[in-house]
């Protein structure tokens, strides 16, 4: 009896070994890749180091950091960079959802519609800028402003009149897709007798929607939820070739921010005190996002 | 005039198909404008009202192979992404594998923790990273490019297999391990068939992840390990309008990954549950 | 005599066969404007001429090529054995000791190389830059539209004569407007022109004590003038365009006036893409209480970063690309109509130039009258016309052409733009302690 129980503990305690080495290598490599940079971030943020003035490298203590943070384009910076994710994940979980429920029903040629759908999200950030910014968007040659011609309507001119939104619009037409998928994933997995018996009781199609299908996409609400926020937080192709973050600071956000102070003035100190800003600001919205889904993402 | 239920469900049919088709040409319609003007002349491409109908050519295409070896930059892309989501599969199955049947107490934790190094701006810690490839002497080659792609997607796809991972029942590997089988064993009969829609699916989504990245693959290259994002960083000029030229550029490194991704489409699918299928 | 001939031809021997035995790759970065591709494509003749020299292009736009560049530049990264530069980075990284002193042999004729341009390109007495195309900037208008106004247009206008021009041409109706000109934010976009505006108005970026001007009286009445003028006869969105929002609209005959880059000039005067190109004409940029500075100075040039392996190949290559047979190899392929233009006297003294280029005169007055070191009514601490050739330039002229932007688009005053400027600047210059 007792020589078993031993047994079984060192089985036990081979496994653990087994696992521990199994997990060890995505642990240590992320951390390495987090922390190398990281730390250097951290201490560049300390120094006095402009790219452009090669020398030694002075401890200013929080200067840099009291330099980003007074820019006037900060505040504005941060409050954009909320608003950008903030509308762009209403947006596509909204419109994602309405999509997915689309094509979960049956009709003709379902296969290449789904697949029409989804590829924006195969282009690259870049691209997608660029087809919206010289063929959608332009106020001279733009498809918009052809339409607008048509209507006999002055066109908008979409990237000095409304930049922030037009970038919303460009990153919610690539993300899109991404939560339709995830979403008619899930629908294919709803139970479907229990959608007829609530159908045969006469429930209607709001409340089946409300009370079947909304609480069985939760989860994956919240999976895209998240790994959209971790995405736009650091959003910078779509500014960088659209708007430059302009007019004034209208589509600025900290990601450009950190960009002009790392590429216009290649000053590394400021710009890395901004880079620590940014994951600050990540951290508290990853805070309250797990907070709010987090339930949904690991149970 | 009534219609009968069946009827009914025909009009709804043909109603609903009719509305889904049109949204999916709306949410299309950019991709496809920038096709067609890739075939046009530049003067064509900016000619109003737009033209719809139009002598095609293939100049632009020809010009742009002319200029910049296509295949080069492709086959880049391809080494990068390929390269940089096998890494992160081999690193991150046994990771997920045991996280998901030997939980421990930070397991979570530690997945959260993970997810949050995405989160860390890239144009913040550019200098360290230049400097970090510099002194290895490997700028301009693509293997820190599948290092970092590797690393930049494990957050994401560590957590796509864990949820995977966790959704298989715990009952057949307990009854295998009762017949004896080693781990070995477990994981090559048991896990992996039952796991392989999770790992298609979460190299699918890398490898789309990898193909698109544009930051770190302009700038940690040169000449010799482009990848198209920097073909097209070449076509976006300031100087004159070149709509037809940046929409070929765009399409001939776009349409790899898009004809891939409609191929994988249900690969692709089947895993994105993240463990939703209860 | 014979000796040294023959002790020359085999050191040219030696040489090619030194050149062979080690094939060398050159990594050259480059922006994608029209005449760098056209280099790009001639790039055989260069190689066929230097066997074992094989050349490699890395292609950017304007933006990433500069952070590419200057990242590698000043980490030592060594990825590229040309690069490709303003004549804003020239001098200011001759100075650090970042780039190779170029040094050529008699046959390229350096002395050949206008006085401005090379001066704009050298630190010290050193050419670090080899220009490969020059501009200046000039007022491009439509001579028939002037002429149904009734107008005649002087040589050497003033900013008054460009606003009563510009109302006259007007015509909002059927889609002309008297005056296009640039609004997009960048300090190479909208200050480049604002600058040379401000310069004429008597505004200077900095005083003598390296402080900025962005407050003063001198601004607020360029910028006011500035606004007024594009609102009133302007197209509509200028505050989003620059080179090419404006060079298709005045291709389109939209414009009246065009007050731009010289190298523009070869494109609206071109048939092939310009609806009008009959009747372009070109006169000096205007004027309002000086003439210094109103005209901008600026060069794409190559250049050899310190450091890099392959010296003499590069070195060779920038001689090339920059020589005078390099202008005649791009004449006797594509016309000389298409030769890259403002950088050699040689140039504009040829018939076949000025015989294919209508706005060769134009060109050449504008691009000598310009002094990038006497560029301003009051005395300026830094050199440069439509720029500082300071490294914080290029961060403050970013943010203040930011406000300007928004101030053409009415999303804030003039006074608040400035006023926000102004702060910008200061904070930027004291960081880099150039006064306490």
């Amino acid at each position: 009896m007792n020589s078993q129980s031993n047994i079984s503990t060192q089985v036990q305690h081979k496994w653990l070994n087994v696992v521990n080495l199994l997990k060890a290598p995505s642990i240590i490599l992320l951390l390495v890749w987090m922390i190398v940079p990281l730390s250097m971030t951290v201490y560049y943020s300390f120094v006095e180091y402009n790219l452009l003035y090669p020398g030694p490298k002075l401890f200013i203590g929080l200067e840099n950091y009291s330099y980003f943070s007074t820019d006037s384009a900060f505040f504005p910076a941060l409050f954009n960079t909320l608003v950008l994710v903030g509308s762009v994940l209403t947006i596509t979980v909204v419109l994602g959802l309405a999509l997915a429920l689309l094509v979960n029903q049956p009709f003709f040629g379902r296969g290449v519609v789904r697949v029409l759908l989804i590829s924006p999200f195969f282009i690259m950030p870049t691209v997608n800028a660029l087809i919206w910014k010289n063929m959608m968007m332009d106020p001279n040659y733009g498809i918009f402003s052809v339409i607008a011609d048509f209507f006999n309507v002055v066109p908008i001119n979409f990237l000095e009149d409304l930049p922030l939104a037009s970038i919303i619009l460009m990153v919610s037409w690539q993300w899109t897709p991404f939560a339709l998928l995830i979403f008619m994933t899930s629908l294919q997995s709803q139970d479907t007798e229990q959608k007829e018996a609530a159908q045969l009781d006469g429930a209607g199609f709001w409340s089946i929607f409300r009370f079947l299908t909304l609480p069985h996409l939760a989860r994956p609400i919240a999976i895209v939820v998240m790994i959209q926020t971790i995405f736009h937080l650091s959003l910078f192709a779509e500014i960088f070739v659209t708007t430059g973050g302009g007019p004034g600071f209208a589509s600025t956000n900290l990601a450009w921010l950190i960009y002009r102070q790392a590429f216009l003035a290649f000053d590394v100190g400021v710009a890395s005190a901004g880079g620590v800003f940014a994951i600050i600001l990540a951290n508290i919205v990853a805070f309250f996002l797990i907070r709010a889904v987090g339930k949904n993402l690991t149970e | 005039m009534m219609l009968n239920i069946s009827q009914r469900k025909t009009v709804k049919h043909w109603a609903t198909g009719l509305f889904a088709w049109l949204v999916a040409l709306i949410l299309f319609f950019p991709i496809l404008w920038m096709i067609m003007t890739s075939f046009k002349t530049e003067l064509q491409a900016i000619s109003q009202p737009p033209l719809l109908f139009w002598e095609t050519t293939f100049d632009n295409y020809i010009l742009i192979q002319e200029r910049s070896d296509y295949l080069k930059y492709a086959f880049n892309s391809l080494y990068t992404s390929v390269g940089g989501t096998l890494l992160a599969l081999i690193i991150a199955v046994p990771s997920a594998y045991a996280m998901a049947f030997f939980p421990g107490k930070y397991t979570k934790d530690i997945l959260l923790w993970m997810l949050s190094t995405k989160m860390l701006p890239a144009v913040g810690v550019l200098i360290p990273i230049y400097m970090i490839t510099q002194m290895g002497g490997l700028l301009d080659s693509i293997y820190p490019l599948i290092l970092i792609f590797a690393l930049m997607n494990l957050p994401i796809i560590m957590w796509m297999l864990f949820t995977y991972f966790k959704e298989i029942p715990k009952e057949i590997l307990e009854a295998a391990r009762m017949d004896g089988a080693t781990t070995r064993d477990e994981l090559r009969h048991i896990v992996m068939p039952l796991s392989w829609g999770g790992i298609a699916s979460a190299g699918l989504l890398s490898l789309i992840l990898c193909w698109n990245e544009a930051f770190w693959s302009i700038q940690l290259t040169a000449s010799d390990a482009g990848t198209l994002a920097a073909l097209i960083a070449s076509y976006s000029s300031p100087e004159g309008l070149f709509w037809a030229k940046v929409s070929a550029a765009s399409t001939m490194a776009c349409a790899p990954i898009i004809v891939f991704g409609w191929f994988c489409q249900k690969q692709l699918v089947q895993g994105l549950t993240f463990g939703a299928v209860k | 005599m014979k000796i040294l001939k023959m002790s020359a031809i085999a050191v040219a021997v030696t040489m090619s066969c030194v050149s062979t035995a080690q094939a060398a790759d050159l990594t050259i970065a480059t922006v994608n404007n029209g005449h760098m591709i056209e280099m790009q494509k001639l790039t055989g003749h260069f190689e066929k001429a230097n066997p074992g020299i094989n050349v490699n292009w890395v292609t950017l736009d304007e933006g990433t090529l500069r952070s590419r560049v200057t990242t590698d530049i000043a980490t030592k990264g060594g990825q590229f054995d040309v690069m490709t530069i303003g004549m804003y980075e020239a001098p200011m990284w001759g100075a650090k000791g970042w780039l190779e002193a170029l040094d050529f042999d008699a046959s390229y004729d350096v002395d050949d190389i206008l006085p401005a341009m090379r001066g704009g390109l050298s630190h010290g007495g050193n050419l670090y830059a080899a220009p490969f195309y020059g501009e200046s900037s000039m007022i491009m208008y439509r001579k028939d539209l002037m002429d149904a106004a009734g107008m005649t247009m002087p040589d050497n206008p003033t900013w008054g004569h460009i606003e009563d021009a510009a109302a006259a041409m007007t015509d909002k109706d059927n889609g002309v407007y008297g005056i296009c000109l640039r609004g997009k934010p960048g300090w190479g976009d909208n200050m480049a022109f604002i600058t040379t505006l401000a310069n004429s108005f008597g505004a200077q970026w900095f005083d003598m004590e390296k402080k900025p001007q962005l407050d003063s009286p001198a601004w607020n009445h360029a910028v006011n003038f500035y606004v007024d003028l594009l609102t009133n006869y302007g197209p509509p969105g200028s505050s989003g365009n620059s080179f090419n929002e404006i060079l298709a609209l005045t291709n389109a005959g939209k414009c009246g006036m065009w007050i731009d880059a010289t190298i523009a000039a070869s494109f609206v005067s071109d048939p092939s893409q310009s609806s009008v190109a009959e009747h372009m004409a070109f006169a000096q940029s205007p004027v309002a209480v000086t003439h210094r500075g109103a005209n901008w100075l600026w060069a794409w040039a190559l250049a050899v970063p310190a450091g890099t392996q392959q010296s003499a190949e590069a070195q060779a290559f920038v001689q090339w690309a920059t020589s005078k047979e390099y202008i005649e190899l791009v004449a006797a392929t594509n016309g000389w109509a298409s030769v890259p233009t403002g950088t050699r006297s040689s140039t504009y003294a040829n018939k076949n130039f000025t015989d294919a280029a209508v706005f060769a005169d134009a060109e050449l007055k504008a691009i000598l009258s310009a002094d990038p070191s006497n560029s301003t009514q009051a005395p300026s601490p830094f050199k440069g016309v439509q720029f500082q050739a300071i490294p914080e330039f290029a961060d403050i002229a970013g943010a203040v052409g930011q406000q300007l932007s928004a101030a053409l688009a009415g999303d804030i005053t003039v006074e608040e733009a400035l006023a926000e400027s102004q702060k910008a600047a200061d904070r930027a210059m004291r960081k880099a302690k150039y006064y306490k």
